[in-house]
Order: C-alpha cells, then sequence, then structure tokens
C-alpha cells in the first residue's frame, strides 16, 4: 500500500484485546459520571471542596518536586532560586497534609463509606498513609541536620520490626529513590484508583435521605 | 401514603437525587489556582528551614571530648551501634514484639563492626609513624587485651570528666594516641567520607558515618536543643518556627506515655500499635458501633443543613 492509500474496511473484530479493554474502562466508569456537569443537589458545604484542594495541592506538589528533581540533590542549598523551589514544595505539602486531613474528617462525620463505596475509604486511608511515607523519605532526602537526625532517631522503629535493611534511612541515595520514584508512584496509583471511585460511585446521600419518589424507609445501614 | 419499613435498606444511589448544574474542571482549575498562590505567598514569606548537616570535622570542632569518648567506645564495644544488634551485628537480640524477636529476625545485612568505624580512617592516614605502629599494636592483640586496654581508658576517661589531657598514665595500650590521632583525623576534615560505601568513588551510603554520629553525644544535644527530642514531641518539630509535621502527632504522642515512654521495646510497640490503628481506620466502615459514630453525633446535619431544611424527617 502506498501513501496516502485509505485501507479497505474489514470486518470489526468481536472480541479483540483492545475492544474489551474499552468496554471494561467504559464499564467502570462511563464518560458522563468521570466529567459529570452536574450533581446531585444536596452537595451544598465548603467541606466538599477539601478533597478536590488535595489533588490541587498533590500536582503543586509534584510540579514543584520535579522542578527540584532537575537541579540535583545540592541544589537547593547552595542556589537561591533552589531554595525557594524548596521552599514551594514544603508548602505544598504543608497545604496538600492539611486540605487530606479535613478531606478525611469530612468524609468521615458524613459516614461517607455507605451505599458500597467502602474501597473508596480504604483507597483514602491508604493514600494518606503512603503521603506520610513520601513525606518521611523527603525529609530523609534533605541532606541536612533534619535527614541526619530524623534518619537517626527513624532506623530504630524500622530496625525494630526487622525492615531495616531493605529501607534503610541512613542510605540517601535510596531514600531518595524511595521519594522521587517508588512513593510518588504508589501515591499516583491509589489516587487514581480513589479518584475514579468516587466518580464512579457519585457522592454519598445525607444519612437517613430517602431515594426521591421511593417509599419513606428508616436506613439502618452505615 | 409514606410507609415506614424497618428493613436494613441500602443506602440510596446518588445518580437517583435531583441535581444542578456543576462545573467539575472548572473547580479544579479554580483550587489549582488557589493552592499555587497560597503556596507561593508562604514560601516568599516563610521559606524554608535548612540547618546545614554536622560534619565531622564540626563535630570535632565543637565537642573533642565527644570525638575522643566516642572514637574509644567504639573500640571498646560500648556504643549504641556496637551494641545495637540487626542489621548491623549479632551483639544483641534488638527489640522485641509480644516476646517474638522481630528485629533479629531481620537478619545481620548492613555488617557494621564498630572497631573499624575508627580502624579504617585511620588506616587510610599515612605519615605518622608512631600511628602507624599503634595500629599494628593494636590489630596484633587479643580481643580481650583490645577490651581491656579500651575499656580502661574509657574508665579513665569518665573520672577525668571527659577531659584527655586529664588522664593519668596507665596501662591503655595504643588507645590514647588511636583516639588522639582520630580528633586530629576529624579535625582536618579527613574522616568527611572516608566510612562511605567502603572505597566507593560515589559514596552514596552514609550508613557508617551516621551511626558513628550518631553515637557521640553531640548530634543528640543539637536536636535537643531544637526540641527535636523524642521526649519533645519531636517527630511533629522541625528546625526553626516552622510547621513541621502536625500529620505526625499520634505516632508521637504514644512516645509522651507509659508504658512506652519508659519500655526498651517502645519502637516496635508503638509501630505495631500504629499499624493496628491505622487498619482499624481503613477498614472502619465494617466496624459496628465505630462506623455509626457519625450518626450518633450529628456533624452531618451541619454538612447537609440546606437539605435537611428542605427534607425535614418524618
Amino acid at each position: 500500500m502506498t501513501a496516502g492509500q485509505v485501507p479497505a474496511p474489514g470486518p470489526a473484530p468481536t472480541r479483540s484485546w483492545t475492544a474489551s479493554l474499552r468496554t471494561r474502562i467504559t464499564g467502570v466508569l462511563p464518560p458522563g459520571q468521570a466529567l459529570p456537569d452536574r450533581q446531585p443537589a444536596y452537595v451544598a458545604s465548603w467541606i466538599y471542596v477539601f478533597g478536590v484542594l488535595s489533588l490541587a495541592a498533590l500536582v503543586v506538589v509534584i510540579g514543584t518536586g520535579l522542578v527540584l528533581s532537575m537541579g540535583g540533590v545540592a541544589w537547593w542549598h547552595d542556589s537561591s532560586l533552589g531554595h525557594f523551589v524548596n521552599s514551594l514544595h514544603l508548602w505544598s505539602v504543608e497545604i496538600f497534609f492539611a486540605a487530606m486531613v479535613i478531606h478525611l474528617w469530612g468524609k468521615f462525620w458524613m459516614a461517607a463509606w455507605r451505599g458500597k463505596r467502602g474501597l473508596t475509604w480504604v483507597t483514602g486511608v491508604v493514600a494518606f498513609v503512603t503521603s506520610i511515607g513520601t513525606a518521611f523519605t523527603g525529609y530523609l532526602s534533605q541532606s541536612n541536620f533534619d535527614s541526619q537526625w530524623i534518619g537517626s532517631e527513624g532506623k530504630d522503629g524500622i530496625n525494630s520490626l526487622g525492615a531495616g535493611a531493605w529501607f534503610n534511612v541512613l542510605n540517601p541515595g535510596q531514600m531518595l529513590m524511595w521519594h522521587i520514584v517508588l512513593l510518588p508512584l504508589a501515591v499516583g496509583f491509589i489516587v487514581v484508583v480513589h479518584v475514579v471511585l468516587v466518580r464512579r460511585h457519585g457522592v454519598v446521600p445525607p444519612l437517613d435521605a430517602a431515594e426521591p419518589g421511593a417509599p419513606v424507609s428508616r436506613t439502618e445501614a452505615d | 401514603m409514606a410507609t415506614l419499613t424497618r428493613t436494613r435498606t441500602t443506602t440510596p444511589d446518588s445518580h437517583a437525587f435531583e441535581t444542578r448544574p456543576y462545573d467539575l474542571v472548572k473547580e479544579f482549575v479554580i483550587a489549582l489556582a488557589v493552592v499555587a498562590v497560597l503556596t507561593t505567598v508562604l514560601a516568599a514569606v516563610f521559606s524554608s528551614p535548612d540547618d546545614k548537616a554536622i560534619t565531622m570535622q564540626r563535630w570535632a570542632a565543637a565537642a573533642p571530648d565527644d570525638v575522643v569518648a566516642t572514637a574509644v567506645g567504639e573500640l571498646a564495644g560500648t556504643t549504641t551501634s556496637a551494641t545495637y544488634g540487626a542489621p548491623y551485628n549479632h551483639a544483641s537480640e534488638g527489640q522485641k514484639l509480644l516476646g517474638l524477636p522481630l528485629q533479629k529476625w531481620g537478619g545481620v545485612r548492613i555488617p557494621v563492626d564498630s572497631q573499624e568505624l575508627v580502624l579504617q580512617p585511620l588506616s587510610g592516614f599515612a605519615g605518622d609513624p608512631r600511628l602507624a605502629a599503634s595500629l599494628q599494636l593494636w590489630r596484633s592483640a587479643s580481643p580481650q587485651q583490645q577490651q581491656t586496654w579500651a575499656t580502661s581508658y574509657a574508665d579513665a576517661l569518665a573520672k577525668a570528666g571527659g577531659n584527655p589531657a586529664a588522664v593519668p598514665v596507665g596501662g591503655y595500650g595504643p588507645v590514647p594516641l588511636l583516639a588522639s590521632s582520630f580528633l586530629q583525623l576529624a579535625r582536618t576534615g579527613g574522616l568527611e567520607g572516608s566510612l562511605t560505601s567502603s572505597g566507593n568513588f560515589y559514596g552514596g551510603d552514609q550508613t557508617r558515618t551516621m551511626l558513628l554520629l550518631a553515637d557521640g553525644a553531640y548530634l543528640e544535644d543539637q536536636a535537643v536543643a531544637q526540641h527535636l527530642g523524642g521526649d519533645q514531641w519531636g517527630m511533629m518539630n522541625e528546625t526553626g518556627n516552622y510547621p513541621g509535621q502536625p500529620w505526625m502527632w499520634l505516632y508521637t504522642f504514644w512516645y509522651q506515655v507509659k508504658p512506652f515512654s519508659t519500655s526498651p521495646n517502645a519502637d516496635a510497640q508503638v509501630w505495631a500499635l500504629m499499624m493496628a490503628l491505622t487498619l482499624v481506620l481503613a477498614l472502619l466502615p465494617w466496624i459496628p458501633g465505630l462506623r455509626s459514630i457519625p450518626r450518633w453525633i450529628p456533624v452531618h446535619r451541619l454538612v447537609w443543613r440546606q437539605w435537611y431544611r428542605a427534607h425535614p424527617r418524618a
């Protein structure tokens, strides 16, 4: 076939891996649920902002981290620009955790796990815990006094469980890899799963709310 | 007519409720802009802490007696790292959890010989015949003889208030000269990098250097002065007046109270407790009682106050 020729139309494959994957993806999350332009009327509180704020802060954390990584491990010690980028990274992390904790508490008081949303709650908790690990390895990667002291103290906890050989907090090279590769991948993955679950199941209705049009019932399930 | 059923109903589908317009992408972009601006303002106003790492040279200049005492302790096998256990050596069983020696089970996978923390840097310090003779004498002596020399000198140092110059002459073998040479080497900056990665040009592993530094008192003294000590809620703090890691509050809390604050197995106990509590948090939707707390304490009526106003309970 020469350039410019259009391939002749053939019968569409009924069962290809590609078609199966597409069917699977759209089955898990239909386009209308992935990016909705309407939401239930009961969604009317500032507490709903903190989930999106967590996500936005994570984007800033990753963005500033990418810039920091370009300069190498010593850049932010000996360059005012590097130090400023490090400051951006620090404060975006502080905002990220603040937003995430408020989001978590908000969802707790809303009992947001109701209606088969248990896995959404679990992925949120795992995202929080993995983020703590990422922040911890970030402090160890700073190669300053904080890193020395946190490494010196932190090793005892991890060694006490017999895991220190595989996660050696006194090895800054290893910790840097955990901080900029392994744990961000883990956080990124779990956050994507969390957001997909949120979009798939929608925002949890108010406690004791009856489905519109249905007979009034008392919801006992939490 | 509405009926009241006591069946264990499921939470209604959120998609069945009346809706109103909502722009998800716009909300995210605004949130991103707000976070970016807030981050920039906070960074510009408050900057970020960066206390320089303690070098061996700085340690020697600020606390020479501590360097000598640490070197003698490494030779005598009495320092923290010398008596640590896994993953560095077999000197102790390490911490236990419910009687199980988890630390020991991890194995000695990062071997560290405390004497070599002193002897290896000194061995590379050529040009001093007295030091070479002292090293030769030390290495040719039996372990018992080495122990006797180093322990005698450590005791004499303690009696002299840590001041090597005030130690009376005694049977310490080559230990005083090894220790003073070690201090001299540290003062010149020659200790820097000498323990990283066993001669690897790209020394990226600071395990042995950090163990040596942490065996002295100077590192901890500096940390305590910055309110970073374990009994000062130090895991939440950061050098200077910065917010640090407030998300560590519960982990840090346990170290402040008994039985953890006085337990030799505190690290293992606190880690296990925090893992158990994290598991409880993750599995909370399925734990009777705990999952009902939001129903008993109706904070949700604030969140959905508009909805409850429009839909009063029957």
